[in-house]
């Protein structure tokens, strides 16, 4: 198999983040009739520092489970099944699933922490932020009571937030000041690992590009890992170093964020990057067939196969493992030579100005 | 030519808080346009949330009266319908697609009930071939056909397909306008661009008119005809779509242009947060300002030079 860590790790061995061959699946057993959805099928993927790794996909493609198997927040239905995954953080190297809940909650906050989706439901709403950032963040930093209100005050500061949100309730800030005060929340502790899923999502423009402003500077003074999960490509393209690309429980392909947008090697990597609309660009854009599948019962072979305008005979029964096609670059198609981007993306912009 | 929707200085203002402490939120204010008859056109509505972009279409529907101004289909004024005739009378004119889809349909109905009872309520189909029939033509310029519809519920369908249902169903009586309400934002990705290709392909095959409210400037920029950009209820720019979205005038407008999060830059750009200072500015001096036209026949709010 190539799809082993070594195909990864780019001669790196502190990468804070490992996955290797991980198969996470929900299992039922209701009235004698099991059944098994493979959200995360394995899969194995290594993140390095200081980096952003995107993780693209659409609704049931399995990325929240993949989060959650290293999020340490495996619950009963879902079930790790085999492979391994394993944290680093300098001397500290650590088993989410074999460690107990005491060790892991070490490791919480201080080290990894995760920026929920949806501000509203995660803030306690009967509760003042300042409540919420005593419960999450006092222990973890080892802190006197007035030196750790110092240190909340200045970290707010850092996010354009004012200290009297501390006595506020969530309901009296607007969306973009909640999930601000989310990202303030998970970023207190100065951790190495932060785990982003969605954290735009439900904001307007103008406010996203605020909030991403934001997570990338405090990432960047941080030099910390990001997760950053949405299905948004064009967030991804503005965010992330490398980009993960998950269909139906699998990372189909993975690779730079401007490689995938210039010359992906997966027949569906094309196909978003080309659907997406652009301002200046009226021409008909393609919209793919078929609807994504079912994980309790997902196609033989590349699971992609029935929506493929490649597919070949070979698709439909063999699993095509994630290849190295090129620097940094993987994907899981039997004809990745034969991909071709369906759109140009026009030369960078920036390299005019710069 | 005469209008098919005309829109006359309406507003909407909504009453919050008690007796003693009532203030007023202007929802919409002074918001005027027209749209032809026997001119299909995608006219889209642009705004943040709180921009009153879904009270405008509430009104256009009947569902929210407007506080002054007029809205008036084909001449006859929207609103004030007190009978169920009357009602089902403009329903055939004017129909909605929502935002979620499901949330949209009862999740333990059928969905092709809802079709069914459109074509009999709305269409007058009294027989039972004729309501099928009906029925399979609505799906049929969406995409899809009644075998494959029938019997289904809305957790057997993809976002995508559910979404196809609800515009089907619209499509039922025949209308004119079609009022659809950020009819992609919860699709999936890879079924997004299918939608918003059916709204381009009713306005060109089947001559529906369609009222698209967003706030995504991509897929704006993709179907639409004409354009209007709302900021906290005012209308600052309007006119055709293209022309405006690649050169926007109103500095609310230049701010969601930036806003927009390009792909050209991939990988190699850096996020910086947009400066509202000029909007904010354009914001406060709204209620001063007027409708001008601007270049490439299009109009923006500005205040009058002394």
């Amino acid at each position: 198999m190539t799809t082993g860590p070594d195909s990864t790790a780019v001669g790196q061995n502190d990468n804070p983040l490992t996955l290797t061959n991980l198969k996470a699946y929900y299992l039922t057993s209701y009235f004698g009739v099991e059944r098994e959805v493979r959200a995360v099928d394995d899969i194995s993927l290594s993140i390095r520092r200081n980096e952003v790794y995107g993780i693209a996909g659409e609704s049931s493609s399995g990325k929240t489970t993949l989060i959650k198997t290293f999020a340490g927040a495996v619950r009963p239905p879902l079930k790790i099944v085999s492979g391994s995954i394993k944290y680093q953080f300098g001397d500290l190297e650590l088993d989410p699933q074999a460690v107990s809940e005491e060790e892991l909650n070490q490791i919480r906050w201080a080290h990894v922490s995760y920026i929920m989706q949806g501000s509203m439901s995660v803030l306690n709403p009967v509760r003042r932020i300042n409540k919420s950032f005593k419960d999450f963040a006092f222990k973890h930093m080892g802190l006197s009571e007035s030196g750790f209100w110092e240190a909340v005050t200045a970290h707010l500061a850092r996010l354009d937030l004012v200290p009297e949100v501390l006595k506020a309730y969530p309901h009296e800030l607007s969306g973009g000041m909640r999930q601000r005060v989310c990202i303030a929340l998970a970023t207190v502790c100065q951790p190495d690992f932060i785990i982003a899923d969605e954290p735009t999502t439900a904001l307007d423009v103008v406010v996203q590009k605020d909030v991403l402003a934001m997570l990338d500077e405090i990432r960047r003074s941080l030099q910390s890992s990001v997760v950053f999960v949405t299905h948004d490509m064009s967030v991804h393209a503005n965010m992330a170093d490398r980009i993960g690309i998950m269909y139906a429980g699998r990372i189909v392909e993975e690779g730079p964020t401007r490689t995938l947008f210039t010359a992906p090697k997966h027949p569906y990597t094309a196909h978003l990057v080309s659907s997406l609309p652009r301002i200046g660009d009226t021409s008909r854009k393609p919209a793919l067939e078929g609807r994504p599948p079912n994980l309790s019962d997902p196609p033989t072979g590349c699971r992609f196969h029935p929506r493929c305008p490649l597919a070949i005979d070979k698709c439909t029964t063999e699993v095509p493992p994630l290849e190295v096609v090129g620097d940094d670059h993987r994907s899981a198609c039997w004809r990745s030579d034969d991909v071709t981007p369906l759109t140009t993306i026009n030369e960078l912009e920036s390299e005019g100005r710069a | 030519m005469s209008a098919i929707l005309e829109i006359n200085h309406v507003s909407k203002r909504f009453a919050m808080g008690g007796v003693f402490s009532r203030s007023y939120v202007e929802a919409v204010v002074d918001a005027s346009f027209t749209i032809e008859e026997g001119q299909p056109e995608v006219f889209t509505i642009v705004g943040e949330s709180g921009s009153g972009k879904t009270t405008l279409a509430r009104m256009i529907l009947g569902l929210e009266e407007p506080s002054s101004g007029e809205l008036r289909l084909s001449g006859q004024l929207i609103g004030g319908k007190r009978n169920r005739a009357a009602r089902l009378e403009f329903m055939r004119h004017v129909q909605p697609v929502f935002q979620n889809p499901f949330e949209a349909f009862n999740p333990l109905k059928h969905v092709d009930r809802y079709l069914e009872a459109s074509a009999r309520v709305l269409l007058g189909a009294k027989e039972d071939d004729q309501v099928d029939a009906a029925m399979d033509e609505a799906l049929q310029k969406v995409g899809l056909s009644l075998a494959e519809i029938r019997g289904r519920y809305g957790h057997e369908l993809s976002g995508g397909q559910l979404q196809r249902v609800a515009i089907a169903r619209a499509l039922i009586p025949n209308p004119e306008i079609l009022i659809a309400d950020e009819p992609v934002s919860m699709v999936d990705a890879s079924l997004r661009m299918s939608i918003v290709n059916l709204l381009r392909d009713l306005r060109d095959n089947f001559n529906v008119t369609v009222l698209y409210i967003t706030h995504d400037l991509a897929t704006a920029y993709y179907i639409s005809d004409r354009l209007a950009i709302m900021q906290k209820g005012y209308i600052v720019e309007m006119g055709p779509a293209q022309t405006i979205l690649e050169a926007p005038e109103h500095p609310y407008a230049q701010l969601l242009k930036d806003s927009v999060l390009s792909v050209a830059d991939a990988g190699k750009a850096k996020v910086e947060a947009p400066d509202r200072s000029l909007a904010q500015k354009a914001s406060e001096q709204s209620g001063t300002g007027t409708l001008v036209a601007g270049s490439g026949g299009r109009v923006v709010r500005r205040v009058a030079q002394e």
